[in-house]
Parts: C-alpha cells; structure tokens; sequence
C-alpha cells in the first residue's frame, strides 16, 4: 500500500512566506498569552496541597466545598477529575499554618459526615522545593536545546543548527502556548512532555536535513530551494507515516491513560503535530534564509565524486 | 553474497533477544502475600526465631507457603491476603516487642531464575502506592545550636582559666568576646585555640577577640545533623513496619523518605515526627525494689523495666531532661573497657552538679522515653500513643558531675555504640520539616498499573494492525522486532537495579511503541524508493539499510539527549519517564535495525527475487 507518491517534487517552499507568516503569528499568539494568562502552573511549580478523593456515587461539589468551607478552606479549588465520583481539591500554599498535615484535616473534614470517602492521592509541595523545581525545569529545557544545538551544528552545519534550534523553539513556544491559552495544568510531567516533543521534532528535522544534505551532494544541478524541495517529497511519506504511528499510540495514551496523564498526552498530540509541521516549513526555510548552499556541505575531505565540481552558478 | 549474516551474527540476534527476554520473565510470575519479620533493638533474627515462628504458625493452621530466612530478616509467603493479617496479628502478639512485623508482597519469581539475578521490574510509588515524603533538616539551626555552645563553653572555660572577660556576645554566625587587656587577650587567644579545634579565633583590635566556625566544621555539623537525622528517621520507620523503606540523604539538607504500602499518612506522619526523650533519675535505695514488685510501690517513687526485664525502683524527680545533651559517643576507657562519653550544655552542666553533688557512690538510672503508637484510635481518629519508658542504665556517680562525663561498665561496646544513639536521639541536632509529601493509595496505584497497561495495549493493537496494511510481508517483520522491543525493554528495566517503573514511565514505553516503528519506515520507504529507482531487489534491501542508518543514529541520538536531560534534572516519576525513554531508544535502534535485518535476511537474503512484499 502506498499512500503518497508523487512523480515530481511537491514545491513546498513555495509555500514558505506564507507558512512563515502563520508561524510568526502563531509565536506571537502564545507569547501574548503566556504575557498576560501565564501557564497555569501545577503543584509542582506553585506549592501547595492537591487531594484526591474517590466516593462510592458521583460526588455533588457544592457539598463538598460546603464541607470544606466550614472548616475554613473557603479559598479550595474543587473539580472532578477523571470521572463524577473522582474530585480534586486544591489548596493554595498558606502562611503560618503547617502545611504538611492540611491533607489529613481536609480529609477528617470530607469524612466528618460519614460518608464513606476514599483517599487516592495526596500530594504536598512546599513553595521552597516548587521554586527549585521551576528553575530546573528551566534550565533542563535550556540546557537541552542547547545541547541539541551542539550535537547538530557538529553533525551537519550551523545554518541546519540553527534551522532546527529554530524548529524546536517554535515548537515549544506553541505548545506552551497552547497550554496557556486552554489554561490546561502545567506540571512536571507535561514539562516531561514537552521536552520529549524536542527530541521527537527533532528527529524529524534530522531526517529532512540528512536528505537535504544528500541531495546536495548526489544532485548535481540545482537551486537550493529546488533540492529542499525534492528532499521533502521524498521525506514526505516517511514523515507522515510516523507521525501517524505516534499519533496513534498517543491517542491511545489520551483515551486509555487516565486522567493524571491526560496533560502529558495532550502535550506530546500537539507538540508532534506542530513538529511535523516545523521540520517541513520552519527548519528548511529558516537554514534557506540562511543561504544554505551546495559548497557548505560538501564534506571537507576529497570525495570520489564531486571533488572536481564546479561551484554552483 | 548479498543480504547473508554469517552464522555468528544470528547467533548473536537470538542470544541478546534470549537473554532480555529470560530476565523479562519474572515479571510474568506475580507476586505472594508475604508477612515479612525484622528485628527491632536487643533481638535477632536467626535460626531460633525461624522455628519458633514455624511452631507458631503450625500450632496457628495457616497454610504456608514458605518461610525462608533471608539477610536479616525473615519472609513467610502465603496464599491469600486474609492469610497475610491473621499471621501478622498472630506473630505480632506471640514475638512481642523486638519484632516488627509488616505486611509485604513478595516477587514469586522461581528460584532458578532468583539464582541468575533475574527480578521483576520495582515499581514507584504512583502505581504501588504508599508515601514520599520530602524532608528538609534546618541546618540554620544546627549551626545556631552550636554557636550557642560555643558561647557556652567560652565562658565556663575562661571562667575556669581565670581569664577575665568584660562580655562575651553571641552573633549569628560568631561569638565576639570582649576582654579588658591584651595580655589576657593573648592568653585566651592561645588557650582556646588550644581547646576547640576547628573554630577560627581572631585579634579584631580594640580589645575584641571574635570566633568562627572553620569552613570545615560548618560542614561537620551539617553532616552530622544529617546523619544524626536519617538514623533516627531509621529508627522511626523500622516501628512503623513498612517492608522495604527508603530513607535516603538527598542534597546536602534533605533526606527522601519512602514508605511502599502506607495508607494512612497521618500516621506514618505522627511517628516520623515522634521525639524521643531521655531523663537522668536517682535510683531509690531507701525502699525494696521487691515490695513494689508486689504492688507496695512508695510515693515518690516509680517501678521502671530495664532492658534486661529486671525491675527497677525510680526516684520521681527529673534530675536532668535529655534536651541538655549536646553529644554523646562511645569510646573505651583506660582499661580499654566500653563507656559512652556524654556533653552537657551549660545549664545541664549546672543542674547535673546541683543533682549529684549530694549524690556521690549513689546510683543513677537513665530513663529513655517513647510514644509508641498503638493500633487503637480515640474519637479524633488520631492514633493513641503509648508512653513507652525503659531504663536504659543504671550507673554509680563517682563523683560530682560536671557538663561532660561518662558512663562506665557497660557490658559490651555495641552496648556503648547504642547507649550514645539513644542518647543522641534524645536531642535532636537540628529540627527536621517535610517539605514534600506524596501519597497515592492503592486503589489508584493499582488503577494507574491498568491503565498504563491499557495504553500499551491499545497503540500496539493499532500500529501491529497498521503496518502489515501498509508495509505488508515487511510490516510483519516490523511488528516482530516491536514486540521484541518490549520484551527487551521490559527486560532491560527488570536488570538495571535502580530503575523504577512509574506512571508516566508506562507512558514512555506507549511512546516508545509509536517511535520505534520510526526506524523501519526510514527503511523500508528507503527500500522503495530504492526499488522505483530501478534496483534489483536485493540490492535495494542492502541499500535502503545502509543509508537509513546514519538517519536513524542521528535522529535517535538528538532524542536520547533529551532523555539524558531529563534523567539529570527530573525526580521520581520524570525520572521513570526519562529511563524508560532512554532504553526503549537503545532497544529500538537493535530491533529495528540488527533485528529486522536478521529476519529480513533469513527470510528473503540470498534469493533471487523478482518483487518484494513491502
């Protein structure tokens, strides 16, 4: 079965304005959100207290944040998760109060009416350990992006370098902005996502660039943008045939998951489909702009063919 | 000729896949109730305890499964979970006090493959359930205790010294001492130097003299208030009767303590955070210990156990609380006799004199403090704790005692070594706060392994039923080398001894499944085009391999980073979700790659071919 074949190469690039015009207003939409609606940041991030609780029959959250209130957590965030009978409070870090037994009072609180209320899960994080998390989580996407910058610059050229750092910066600004627009959690395990949506993104840019970079060499004729062009389209099937296969198993993941892994499945969805995307329009046209050119890939010792080249017109 | 591994190549193929998958394959053995036996202070676990508890439990009528004696401590296996609360009520009444006892699941993983190593993957917290508390050891207070001390010791000593001092100031990181001349100055300087190794002193001028403590020592204090803090927290968890705690030092202030199995966190929480206390009492000569031992206990007096069981009778006056104790350690004395060497601070110091100068060629008994939790509740729901009060020794005061002495004739030196635990434990160097606390009861635990176990199962229904479609004969080859995949992931994660699986570490190995496929689409879209070129078919499979892999190493390498960041920064769950990630990269690049070649080769290698199904 062949679902993509096309005779001649698809112009892509001809495509670029426009689609680097989406893209910056795309980029420009998520910075705009995550400026005034900010993430809205998890636990793990903020501090504070999250409870979850299961009852035998769907739970009425009026009740509980009666209950709650009266024991003066008046100021608790009370929601479902996952299903009617699960609920989720949350309690904003609080001064002066010692804060690790809060999970325990809340719950002699939920029980005082005899219900029968089961404890799934407490999680405590103090504002100190919260605030070291957010710094690494920042310095672990840094210094992965960076590391990622090395690891291509050596491997292929700084024009692709920066092509790809560009693809991948693109990338996560659009999912955090997305994440900042649906005001969905941001936790460690979507931080997790993301981070795994620049070593994804990236695999798909490296697989374009190599063809590139092969084309360049085999092709002997040819305007750059031509062989950009040549080299998505035979790329093309292979790029949407994985990031199908992803796409499934993430939809799975969604489906099948559970709510705690909702977040990170939403994340990895979306960050896979915006990186298909950039490794076709953001990494080739930005390393294009670049002036990308035959000479500079040609490898530095004398090959075989194409030692006695002309340069390009 | 093309397309042919050698022999050895194959072989190699088999036995990689063979031994991935034999260590996979404890994992497919679940898991017994277990009750699990360890010792708690003063007792042994050895041979004796290992019949008695089998009389016990015969006499009981519990079925067994096995009982077996392992490093210190000792697992009965059984067949049901009702089993597992009688035997761990029936022992926990019939071996007493010395013996914890706690409910575990012990891996049924047969002995055969127990002998080669092989053990089914651990799981975290999120899928087992249980506790994760975060704790943080003030070492602001550590230090501040100490340069208590030293203002403490200061004074005392040049007071003794007959070195006089217009003030001496305590600061938050120095002590500044203020003396009248510089002759005295000098003096001191010189003494005290002399005396307190690792603290900085230092001539300011004007007559003022100021202390620091040396880099080095700040380090020892914090050390010490860290260890001194895991010790106890060991102690505290080992009462608790959880099996297989963690209670590890994180960082340099914190320490990660990990209870599998723990429900009720309040608890768990009351017992962690359960002081110790220790009191210095006269022993009552005036009065028989046997006629309170038969119920003529005289007022003011108290009947006390010691740790031999033998009574002893307690004056009721506090003579000295264990808050005064700044160190306690254990060491020999002239005779090369064990004794445990004890520091006051100053106002112990002044009480200890005021008590024993009267007292000289009395005994002296040191009572140790505990509230035990109980298993009963009272209408709070809050768990009843049992004053627990031993003595711990009796010693004759030889003299009147200062703010440092020593206890003698003790019987043996891990008798001393345990004396000046307890001792210690009695005043804690530093508080201790939980900083982070996360609990996942078992019905999520349990939910969260189904789940996970959906996931998996679901996206590998689809993508084995995807590529056949597309990639016909050679997407069955694909599906071999994915299912494969997951045996070695699986199996690799069972043989690395620190990896963990956790929630979103299921999550990974979902991912994993859909990107493994990756590197044979490269492949096998390269076999295509390779063939549309015009290529024999043989010849295309040799090509489309070929150049695919450099492909397939840079792209894998460029997420394998990430990974390895991930694994660096991330905690817990992250962390599961970076390992997983990291191996099923590896495992995948041999599947894909070496594995399917393998096939591919066997199957189709060496043929004339005039198509290929792909």
């Amino acid at each position: 079965m062949r679902i993509f074949d096309f005779d001649k190469e698809v112009r892509f690039m001809s495509l670029r304005w426009p689609a680097m015009i989406f893209s910056t207003l795309l980029i420009l939409g998520s910075i705009v959100s995550l400026v005034v609606n900010q993430l809205n940041w998890g636990l793990d991030f903020t501090g504070g207290t999250v409870i979850e609780v299961g009852y035998q029959q769907p739970a009425k959250l009026e009740q509980v944040r009666k209950q709650l209130n009266e024991v003066g957590f008046g100021d608790a965030v009370v929601q479902h998760f996952g299903s009617s009978e699960d609920v989720l409070i949350r309690l904003a870090p609080r001064e002066g109060v010692k804060s690790d037994t809060l999970g325990d009072q809340v719950m002699t609180a939920l029980r005082a009416s005899g219900e029968q209320v089961d404890m799934r899960r407490i999680e405590f994080v103090g504002p100190q350990v919260g605030e070291e998390l957010t710094e690494q989580g920042g310095l672990a996407m840094l210094v992965a992006l960076i590391c990622i910058l090395l690891y291509v610059a050596m491997r292929f050229e700084w024009r692709f370098g920066l092509g790809s750092v560009a693809a991948l910066a693109h990338d996560v600004i659009i999912t955090l902005g997305l994440f900042s627009v649906l005001q969905l959690e941001f936790d460690l395990t979507v931080l997790a996502a993301v981070l795994a949506v620049i070593g994804y993104s990236l695999n798909d840019t490296i697989v374009v660039m190599d063809r590139i970079r092969e084309n360049f060499r085999k092709l002997r004729k040819g305007e750059p943008e031509e062989i950009i062009n040549v080299s998505l389209t035979q790329t093309m099937s292979r790029t949407i045939i994985t990031s199908g296969t992803t796409l499934l198993v993430l939809l799975a993941l969604f489906f099948k998951g559970g709510a705690l892994i909702h977040g990170f499945a939403t994340a990895l969805l979306f960050g896979i489909f915006i990186g298909t995307y950039s490794s076709i329009y953001i990494a080739s046209s930005v390393a294009l702009m670049l002036g990308i050119s035959k000479e500079d890939l040609m490898p530095t010792e004398v090959e075989k063919e194409g030692a006695d080249l002309d340069p390009l017109p | 000729m093309l397309n042919k591994y050698p022999m050895w190549k194959y072989l190699m193929v088999i036995l990689v896949v063979a031994v991935c998958a034999l260590y996979a394959s404890p994992n497919l053995y679940g898991e017994d109730y277990a009750v699990q036996v360890s010792a708690s202070r003063n007792a042994e676990v050895d041979t004796r305890l290992f019949e008695q508890v089998k009389s016990d439990l015969q006499q009981a009528g519990v079925d067994i499964k096995s009982i077996a004696l392992e490093e210190g401590h000792l697992l009965i296996r059984l067949k049901s979970g009702d089993d597992q609360l009688l035997v761990k009520e029936q022992l926990e009444a019939s071996l007493g006090n010395n013996y914890v006892v706690a409910l575990n699941l012990a891996p049924a993983t047969p002995d055969w493959l127990d002998g080669i190593g092989a053990s089914p993957m651990k799981l975290g917290l999120d899928l087992r359930g249980g506790v994760h508390f975060l704790m943080e050891v003030d070492m602001k207070a550590a230090i501040t205790r100490s340069i208590e001390q030293m203002e403490d010791d200061f004074r005392n000593s040049l007071r003794e010294e007959k070195l006089r001092y217009r003030r001496v100031e305590q600061k938050s990181d120095r002590v500044d001492v203020q003396f009248r001349d510089q002759e005295t100055l000098d003096q001191a300087i010189n003494f005290l130097e002399k005396n307190n190794p690792g603290i900085l002193f230092k001539d300011e001028g004007e007559l003022l003299m100021t202390a620091t403590l040396s880099e080095l020592r700040l380090k020892e204090i914090r050390e010490y208030a860290l260890k001194q803090n895991i010790t106890i927290m060991r102690n505290r968890v080992n009462q608790l009767g959880v099996a297989e705690p963690v209670i590890q030092r994180q960082g340099s202030d914190r320490i990660v303590v990990q209870l599998p199995g723990i429900q009720d966190t309040a608890r768990a929480k009351e017992i962690l955070n359960a002081t110790a206390t220790l009191q210095f009492r006269m022993v009552d000569i005036e009065h028989d210990v046997r006629d309170a031992v038969e119920g003529r206990v005289p007022p003011g007096a108290q009947l006390l156990m010691d740790r031999k069981g033998q009574p002893q009778l307690l004056d009721k006056r506090i003579m000295l609380t264990g808050d005064h104790i700044v160190d306690a350690s254990s060491s020999f004395d002239e005779y090369g006799r064990p004794q445990v060497n004890i520091k006051l601070d100053s106002e112990g110091g002044n009480k200890m004199s005021r008590g024993t100068k009267d007292n000289i060629g009395k005994p002296m008994a040191t009572v140790f403090i505990e509230y035990k939790p109980t298993s009963e509740k009272d209408k709070d729901g809050k768990i009843v704790f049992e004053k627990h009060e031993e003595v711990i020794n009796v010693a004759t005061i030889q003299a009147r005692l200062g703010n440092s002495f020593r206890i003698t004739g003790i019987d043996s030196p891990a008798e001393a070594q345990n004396l000046s635990l307890l001792l210690r434990a009695g005043a804690l160097v530093a508080p201790i706060s939980i900083v982070e606390e996360r609990t996942v009861g078992p019905s999520l635990g349990q939910e969260n392994i189904e789940l996970g176990m959906q996931a998996i199962f679901w996206g590998l229904v689809l993508i084995l039923a995807f590529m056949p479609i597309y990639y016909r004969k050679f997407g069955l080859v694909a599906n071999t080398a994915l299912l494969v995949n997951l045996v070695m992931i699986i199996g690799v994660m069972s043989m690395i001894p620190g990896a963990t699986l956790t929630l979103p570490g299921m999550a990974g190995i979902v991912l994993t499944v859909g990107m493994a496929v990756d590197a044979n689409v490269l492949i096998f879209e390269r076999i295509r085009e390779e063939l549309r070129d015009g290529r024999s078919p043989q010849q295309a499979i040799h090509h489309g391999y070929d150049s695919a892999l450099s492909t397939i190493a840079d792209a894998n390498i460029t997420t394998l980073i990430a990974a390895v960041i991930l694994f660096a920064v991330g905690t817990g769950p992250v962390k599961g979700f970076s390992i997983t990630l990291a191996i099923g990269i590896l495992t995948s690049m041999f599947t894909a790659i070496v594995g399917t070649r393998a096939i591919v080769n066997a199957v189709w290698g060496g043929k004339r071919l005039n198509n290929l199904s792909i």
